[in-house]
């Protein structure tokens, strides 16, 4: 298990690395400079020059990446030079934001989704089976930002019952900022739900026809034993892995349904960063955005084996 | 075995969406209700009704006419999108499965590297710093397709190459890349075939996402996905009007992935299909 373990950590480590070169990478080749992007058009060479001084552009890549993550490891992100704030401050901001927003758009697709495939499945061939199917079907080809604006032209312009987008913040208390979070969360969710269905549905099946179900049922116990005791756990390993796999489409997702809501998340930070050319809070931020995607697939990862313990014996 | 809830039903609806979509594209090159791109703004933001089915938009323009002209946009940044994955990953993906050690190393590495970005904030990365358009917008997404068909076409080929007719084809002389055109590929084409579809759905998902956001293709042009941004401007006083262009992206989004889950059933009933981006 301890071998298994620092080798997987070990892969965590190369794949952050990885994931800042290119990150860095991406930002030095696309155009546009900072400098410029600050001071205007109108700026004048020496100004200009100047500027790339004091934010060290004119050192050479290599050094600006070390210093770079140096920064990262230090707690120190840089300063934004559209908001004039450290980056980290942003980044706090936003993340109580974007974090119970995926968090509550995993919890709503997880609870809709496992129980739906499990039905499926139970029901297989007849009109259960074909209507979660029907749903997964139709939960998929709708977009996630056009299911946001019907959620908003139907709970806030007909029925008035949620506001139209924003954020009033954890200040105004913990139900109203919920309440914010809630219509944004069911956009996020539906798709993934609708995903998870059908892979929880063929994993319950799959399992439903192993040879150690048979015996299960075999020695007698009831179909609701076989199901809570020999399916379920054995099937939630697909699921759980795909889970993983969806987060990083949750958080791809939480880009554009956050602008729908104008909700100030790390999504819409990224979006109005990227327009600004705000390369320090850019580069933070994509960082931190596929750090999440690639630890919480270790997690997944390791989760796997706690549930199952067989592929850790194997390669 | 017994046939899935949506079996040949399924691929018979997604065939018919898929065609609607396909020949609403095509007739609206020659014929719309209205000229698409027509203001009139005596008529701006009406209902439905007998001139006007869809009803108009805040310039007054014909909003069925324009759903019907953003189906030319769809299709076409949806097949080049694809293109783009087909004619780059397919190759990295063969290679790797025919060359295996380092090579097969470095795409399995890069797609690892691709898939940790989400796809849309990639997209939105390329498509703002290049500069929106049609164009860019196209490429945004194609490069999240290179690395799904190099994943699909390795994992296929090294199915295929474990096979004792590929071993009989090096016996008699016939190098890697001969057997990689000549025997592996025609082996993999189907999977090829219906994983192409689902990502056509992904890419006018994802070509949508885009144009709401402003990086896709530019106004006048009309694009389901900004007509869907301009109506929530004026939801609260035409609300129609944020319902018709993402009705019509659902029904091209599930006629391909109804046509994509059927042609698998067909094919191979077996096959796993990767739903990415």
């Amino acid at each position: 298990m301890l071998t298994f373990l620092s080798r997987r950590l070990l892969g965590l480590v190369l794949t952050l690395v990885a994931v800042s070169l290119v990150v860095f990478l991406v930002l030095e080749v696309l155009p546009g400079d900072v400098a410029q992007m600050i001071l205007g058009t109108e700026a004048r060479e020496d100004t200009l020059a100047a500027l790339r001084h004091q934010l060290g552009l004119d050192r050479p890549a290599h050094i600006r990446y070390f210093a770079w993550i140096g920064g990262i490891l230090r707690g120190d992100l840089g300063i934004s030079h559209t908001y004039g704030v450290p980056v980290a401050e942003l980044i706090g901001q936003r993340l109580a934001v974007t974090a119970p927003l995926a968090a509550l758009a995993f919890l709503m697709s997880t609870l809709l989704a496992v129980p739906l495939g499990m039905f499926a499945a139970s029901r297989r061939g007849r009109a259960g089976d074909w209507g979660v199917m029907a749903f997964s079907q139709i939960g998929l080809a709708i977009p996630n930002f056009w299911f946001a604006i019907l959620l908003i032209l139907i709970f806030a312009v007909w029925l008035r019952l949620a506001p139209a987008g924003g954020f009033p913040g954890w200040e105004a208390g913990i139900p109203s900022a919920l309440g914010a979070l809630l219509l944004p969360a069911l956009a996020l969710a539906l798709t993934e739900a609708a995903i998870l269905a059908r892979i929880a549905r063929a994993s319950v099946l799959e399992t439903l026809g192993a040879d150690y179900v048979r015996t299960a049922r075999a020695k007698g116990l009831s179909p609701g034993a076989v199901m809570w005791r020999h399916v379920l756990r054995n099937a939630m390993i697909p699921v759980t892995t795909v889970m993983g796999l969806q987060f990083a489409f949750l958080l791809g997702g939480a880009v554009i349904v956050e602008n729908v809501f104008t909700l100030p998340g790390l999504g819409r930070l990224a979006l109005q960063a990227i327009f600004q050319r705000d390369a320090v809070v850019v580069k933070d931020v994509a960082l931190l955005l596929a750090g999440m995607v690639v630890v919480v697939n270790f997690l997944v990862d390791l989760a796997c084996v706690a549930i199952d313990p067989r592929p850790r014996v194997a390669p | 075995m017994m046939r899935r809830p949506a079996g040949h039903g399924g691929l018979a609806i997604g065939a018919a969406l898929v065609g609607l979509v396909a020949s609403v594209a095509l007739v609206s090159l020659v014929w719309t209700p209205w000229p698409p791109l027509a203001l009139d703004i005596a008529h701006k933001l009406q209902g439905p009704s007998a001139a006007h089915w869809f009803g108009t938009d805040h310039f007054g323009r014909d909003t069925l006419s324009m759903v019907m002209t953003g189906a030319q946009n769809a299709l076409a940044v949806g097949l080049a999108a694809v293109g783009i994955g087909v004619a780059a990953g397919v190759p990295l993906g063969l290679a790797a499965a025919v060359r295996r050690g380092a090579v097969e190393d470095l795409v399995m590495r890069a797609t690892d590297l691709t898939f940790a970005f989400p796809a849309v904030l990639t997209a939105v990365l390329i498509a703002a710093l290049a500069g929106p358009g049609g164009i860019n917008a196209v490429i945004a997404v194609g490069i999240f397709n290179i690395a799904v068909f190099a994943r699909i076409a390795r994992g296929a080929a090294l199915q295929v190459t474990a096979q004792a007719f590929i071993r009989a084809a090096a016996a008699i002389g016939k190098g890697p890349w001969r057997i990689a055109a000549e025997h592996v590929l025609p082996n993999i084409a189907g999977i090829l075939i219906v994983q192409a579809t689902v990502q056509f759905a992904v890419a006018i998902l994802a070509e949508a996402g885009l144009s709401y956001l402003g990086l896709g293709v530019q106004p006048p042009n009309p694009s389901w996905g900004r007509m869907l941004n301009e109506a929530q401007t004026f939801m609260f006083i035409a609300p129609g009007q944020a319902v018709f262009p993402g009705l019509a992206i659902a029904l091209a989004v599930l006629g391909l992935n109804l046509l994509g889950d059927g042609l698998r059933d067909l094919l191979d009933p077996r096959l796993r299909v990767w739903r990415m981006g």
